[in-house]
């Protein structure tokens, strides 16, 4: 079948089965491999992508379902020349070390920060829950996040708090 | 000096050399292409024509492989089945032992359920997957032993004639350690039981293999490509020449890649030597959990005699590891073990003894920590249950029974110098004394509860082990002007090219950015030695430090001999470069003076030096669910330098949560050795919500043969937060529940329920 | 070559699933698609993720609300009539997987499933619902309770889908809990659920829905316990009769989450706690 679908803020069409999953579609097809995969089960998070501005896990949609919809990679979360400040943040505060746990956790984080920019640390914790990471002990990402949320939106990444600044 | 950081502050450590980047918090070097997702790891990779592997497996715990049959009904000719017959060399993946096949040959026994026994490899995933279903093993099947107390009694042979994979006797002090005992005010005893660990990294183990005239091409997800080209080399009959051995960045390892890599490696290039093409081999997530190794489950029976005023007169120690079905990295594991049983507590009276034992389950080998976690649970466990019954503090027992500088440990090794064990006990005692525990009301459904924890970890190998590694490593100026770390050790997200970077720079006297650590490949870097236990910073670390000052030194000549002695280094690097081409300088790790070690008596000195740590776990427990809340968690480690300290931070962290995990909710269950809960649903790792906000204190008592005072910190965080948090419990529960409940692990809701059910 | 079908309606899909009982209907995929990489090719999906018909939640007379089959967790915890008049649904939802899982599961397929840990259907058992199904054949209406028969098995034909749950006005007053006991805080499938409604007339117990999760092979109402408790006041000798009576009405197993005794001990710990709640 093909499917319409816009990627990164580009209008593609996907030619494949729909059944297949969008994880595999993503990587194999379209060569968007910072995209991982950590279980295929949906248990760590580490294939998540923003499908029409929320976070899902790319191992449990199968891509038929994606006809229409509008989908974010790791790809397209940085813009042109300058990282999103949670990517910035992400690597000042310590949050990402393997690094595979980090592109899904970046848009979980970015999608999390557009849905309750007030979260508390709690909150956000819960709202993470989905993301596994083996590294960090979860407390440098959760840093990361807050410093990222303290910095007013739309702030230029020279803003954003430093490590150590209280 | 002493940095506390709490979520977010101050982790810059304070007072640096100017221009040093050492000990600044440095962005990861790295960090970019992993936020961006570029960073490309072997899953990530496609080859021309390449094909996907999977593997045959045993199926049964013990038996004899009859035959391997492929159904009729498929059509075979697109697959390619590899089995022991194909194999070039030896039939073994090199280690310690030669014990442990490839691939199961017909005739040969199979020792455990996840054995491979054949390699399929075709052109798509899928069909390889279809092939796998079609190849039908015939098997005749054994009884078979299944724990390490059951393997003791030799009925089932796993290994040998009595199962015993090795032995350790640790003495110290004249006379027999019962009387000695006997004579004490107090005796406690305890049994220790541990559970499997599953290392749990995100990324799933993988290797591409691919073959060029002659020479084969290993690139995948690591910790020590030099273990794995000498596995290879035995294996395919080559010498090192033709196999290269290339690390892609790597997912996460915490020993989980430090040897099964190699079975992995081997088994895709057969693959791709007999199909032609390259051949690529992840595993799933359910194969890696079954398959690969896993924390060593063990039995520690602990004695500890003290005085009415609580001084440790004597300790007995028997430890049991259960090693699994092969050799691999157990005895190893075992050492490290024993040699941290006694605790870091001063006694004239000590006695450790250490056995593993074989059984048939997958081999338990490396998962940080690396034998120490054991050991020191069932320590501390008794350390806790010491103070307990003598009324005093948890930080005056231990006060009274740490050692210092000077002192001497269980194998007479007399401490000399970068000893935190005060400094780390009393950062954290001055948290708990700033953080009351809230005050529990009868009738509420929870309790409140607060452990300490106090322990060691020596960095580096055991004894001489690092004067027999000799690791090298390479500083080079490239032709380009930039400089160049060349070593064996691997990031496998721990730092180690941002630490490596800081560490050459500042030796160099140049800015970060010119300096490039890249990924190892057996072709381009010296062997350095493995990435394990603790030593890339202090070791590796080191021979970088030493290998930069020594190209520094030659760029100055140079210059103050060609007329450039007034430019900065830099530009005067770049001058010669110009002139002189690439020059490299090469350095071999020398050990300390001084280092005595006694590999038949296992006295002298066993580490050159040890980190320290100490941990508060406070914690509150559901009476009606048993379920465990972890509300505070402060970590005083003390790792000599930080080199970088967001960095160090984070391991310090991670360890943490590893060790809590393993401490409440971490289990492998094995049914008839077969991992039950092979998946992530089950197989459980703690999430963001199970992880509590962390305090960390990094404490700084420097190693003078360490690069800047650098010692190792990789381990010792998972040592201790784990029976902090069972002390939590306990306390929380002291009048509810029964002290042994505590004594195995996890402690987990269920063995809470059991506990205070044996106490009404 | 496995079709793949996006009916644009409800009547379409209700076409859809008669013309191809094999097709597997799919809506969060958060079942269905799980460890799916080596399994091959489905026959065929149907999918009705998003399908407008179903992902509604609309007002019933008296106070009630009918959910769309695929109404997602995360659509029904952002509803605030649902977190006003059902908190129990409300609780349950977000406590299923995950953000992830929350975004894309849907209570209908939650339902279909029926796995005897499904979070959200003790929920809805305890809220005493109705499941509203349909087919070319047209529609029924069948009280949650009784749609229930078996180990992942439910009253729904090979030409039907799940439609709807109707959730009923609660009796005003009536205290809801909501409890999930997972291997841990999150992203966790449940060792144990409880979800109790119940109301007080006079300061005796003159309603009371208990509903508990992975203690048998399906998702059950502890009628015993209950009735132990109709027309009593809640105290601790109400509750210990009921917890008694408890333990002889639920069945619940050891596997690699959890053990039977466990289980028991903690059902009745919650049910004792919910009791002197009231």
């Amino acid at each position: 079948m093909n499917i319409d679908v816009t990627i990164n803020g580009e209008s593609r069409t996907i030619e494949t089965e729909g059944h297949r999953r969008l994880l595999d579609v993503l990587r194999e097809e379209l060569g968007l491999v910072g995209t991982k995969e950590g279980c295929g089960e949906g248990e760590c998070g580490a294939c998540t992508v923003l499908l029409n501005g929320e976070p899902v896990n790319s191992c449990l949609v199968p891509v038929g379902q994606l006809q229409g919809a509008s989908l974010t990679t790791i790809e397209g979360m940085a813009g042109s020349e300058s990282l999103h400040i949670i990517q910035d943040t992400l690597i000042r505060y310590g949050g990402a070390q393997c690094g595979i746990c980090t592109p899904g956790v970046a848009l979980c984080a970015k999608w999390a920060l557009e849905k309750e920019p007030d979260a508390s640390k709690e909150r956000l914790r819960e709202l993470l829950a989905g993301n596994i990471c083996r590294c960090t002990g979860y407390q440098a990402i959760v840093d990361a996040i807050v410093a990222a949320q303290e910095s007013a939106p739309e702030t230029s990444l020279k803003d954003a708090k430093e490590p150590g600044d209280e | 000096m002493v940095h506390s950081s709490k979520s977010g502050e101050e982790v810059t450590a304070k007072g640096s050399v100017s221009q040093s980047s050492v000990g600044k918090g440095l962005p990861r070097v790295d960090g970019d292409a992993k936020v961006r997702g570029t960073a490309r790891y072997v899953d990530d990779l496609k080859l021309p024509n390449m094909h996907h592997g999977m593997t045959k497996r045993s199926a049964v715990p013990h038996g004899i492989l009859k035959g391997i049959h492929k159904r009729d009904g498929f059509d075979w000719s697109q697959v390619v089945v590899v089995t022991a017959e194909d194999i070039p060399g030896r039939n073994t993946i090199v280690l310690i032992e030669e014990d442990q096949p490839a691939l199961v040959a017909i005739g040969a026994p199979i020792r455990h359920h996840d054995e491979a026994v054949a390699l399929v490899a075709a052109p798509s995933r899928e069909l390889a997957h279809e092939a796998l279903t079609h190849l039908e093993l015939e098997v005749e099947e054994m009884p078979a032993v299944f724990t390490c107390e059951d393997a003791l009694e030799a009925k089932v042979k796993v290994y040998g004639d009595d199962n015993i994979l090795k032995t350790y006797l640790i003495e110290k002090g004249e006379g027999d350690i019962d009387a000695k005992l006997a004579a004490c005010d107090h005796v406690i005893e305890g049994l220790y039981r541990t559970q499997a660990q599953e290392q749990m990294y995100i990324e799933p183990q993988g290797m591409i293999a691919s073959w060029d005239e002659g020479r084969c091409h290993i690139v995948g997800s690591m910790q020590c490509p030099f273990y794995i080209q000498k596995a290879m080399c035995t294996l395919l009959g080559l010498d090192a020449e033709h196999l290269v051995v290339e690390q892609a960045v790597t997912g996460g390892g915490f020993g989980g890649k430090e040897e099964y890599p190699s079975m992995i490696a081997g088994h895709a290039a057969l693959l791709a030597r007999e199909a032609g093409v390259p051949v690529k081999l992840i595993y799933e997530r359910d194969e890696d959990i079954a398959a690969t190794t896993k924390r060593h489950p063990s039995v520690v029976r602990h004695r500890m005699g003290f005085d009415a005023d609580g001084t440790i007169r004597a300790i007995d120690v028997d430890v049991l590891f259960d090693g699994g079905a092969y050799q691999t990295l157990t005895q190893v594991v075992l050492s490290r073990g024993v040699l941290h049983a006694a605790g870091p507590y001063k006694c004239e009276n000590t006695r450790v003894r250490g056995r593993a034992a074989a059984t048939n389950t997958p081999p338990h080998g490396a998962f940080r920590g690396f034998g120490a976690p054991q050991t020191t649970f069932a320590y501390e466990r008794q350390t806790q249950k010491a103070a307990k019954l003598l009324g005093m503090s948890p930080f005056a027992f231990r006060e009274l029974n740490m050692l210092r500088d000077g002192d001497s440990t269980a194998t007479s090794q007399i401490l000399e110098g970068s000893v935190g064990s005060e400094a780390v006990l009393s950062a954290v005692k001055e948290v708990a004394e700033a953080y009351a525990l809230p005050a529990d009301d009868e009738n509420s459904s929870v309790r409140h509860g607060r452990g300490i924890s106090f322990y060691f970890h020596g960095a580096g190998f055991t004894g001489s082990g690092e004067a027999r590694l000799a690791g090298r490593a390479t500083v080079a100026l490239a032709v380009d002007g930039h400089f160049e770390v060349r070593s064996s050790s691997t990031d496998i997200g721990q730092g180690v090219q941002t630490m490596f970077t800081q560490i050459a720079a500042t030796a160099l006297g140049v800015e970060p950015d010119v300096v490039r650590v890249p990924s190892p490949a057996t072709d381009r870097v010296p062997d350095s030695g493995p990435t394990v236990a603790s030593r890339t910073c202090m070791v590796v670390g080191r021979v970088v430090n030493q290998a930069s000052t020594a190209l520094r030194e030659r760029i100055e000549a140079w210059a103050r001999e060609n007329g450039f002695g007034d430019m900065p280094l830099r530009q005067a690097a770049t001058a010669m470069a110009k002139v002189e081409g690439e020059i490299a300088e090469t350095v071999q790790y020398a050990p300390p003076a001084g280092i005595v070690w006694d590999d038949e008596m296992y006295t002298g000195s066993a580490y050159p030096c040890y980190g320290w740590a100490a941990c508060m776990v406070d914690v509150k427990v559901d009476l009606d669910t048993y379920e465990v809340t972890i509300d505070r968690c402060v970590h005083a480690v003390d790792v000599g330098k930080a080199i970088n300290p967001v960095v160090v931070k984070g391991q310090i962290e991670g360890g943490t949560l590893q060790s809590l995990g393993w401490a409440l909710w971490e289990d492998v269950i094995y049914h008839d050795g077969k991992v039950a809960n092979d998946r992530m649903t089950n197989c459980i790792v703690p999430t963001f919500s199970d992880a509590p906000e962390m305090h960390t204190i990094i404490v700084e008592e420097p190693f003078a043969s360490g690069p800047y005072g650098a010692k190792g910190v990789g381990e010792i965080p998972m040592d201790g937060p784990c029976v902090a948090a069972v002390g939590a419990v306990e306390d929380a529960l002291s009048s509810l529940a029964r002290s042994e409940g505590f004594d195995v692990l996890p402690v987990s809701p269920e063995a809470i329920q059991r506990a205070m059910r044996l106490e009404s | 070559m496995s079709e793949f079908i996006s009916p644009r309606n409800l009547a379409s899909s209700l076409e859809a699933r008669a013309k191809h009982p094999e097709y597997v209907p799919i809506a969060g995929g958060t079942d269905h698609m799980v460890a799916s990489k080596d399994r091959g090719a489905p026959a065929g999906m149907i999918n009705l993720f998003g399908l407008s018909e179903l992902s509604e939640v609309s007002e019933l007379e008296g106070g009630g609300l009918r959910i769309g089959a695929c109404v997602t967790y995360a659509r029904v915890l952002d509803d605030e009539r649902v977190a006003s008049r059902f908190p129990v649904l409300s609780s349950a939802c977000r406590e299923v997987g995950a953000s992830q899982i929350q975004a894309r599961g849907t209570l209908g397929g939650n339902i279909a499933t029926s796995s005897p840990v499904g979070d959200s259907l003790p929920a809805l058992l305890a809220l005493g619902a109705t499941i509203c199904v349909a087919s070319v054949d047209g529609e029924r209406r069948i009280p949650y309770e009784e749609f229930l028969l078996g180990y992942r098995k439910v009253d729904l034909a090979g030409n039907e889908l799940i439609v709807a749950i109707e959730v009923p006005v609660q009796h005003k007053g009536a205290v809801q809990t909501w409890r999930k006991v997972g291997t841990r805080r999150a992203q966790s499938i449940s060792k144990l659920t409880m979800a109790a409604v119940a109301h007080l007339d006079d300061g005796k117990i003159a309603g009371i829905r208990i509903a508990l999760g992975a203690v048998a092979d399906r998702t059950v109402r502890a009628k015993a316990a209950e009735a132990a408790l109709l027309g009593q006041s809640p105290n601790d000798e109400s509750a210990t009769r009921a917890i008694k009576a408890l333990a002889g009405e639920i069945v619940p197993i050891d596997d690699v989450r959890s053990n039977a005794d466990y289980r028991l001990g903690v059902a009745q710990n919650l049910v004792r706690r919910f009791v002197l709640s009231l």
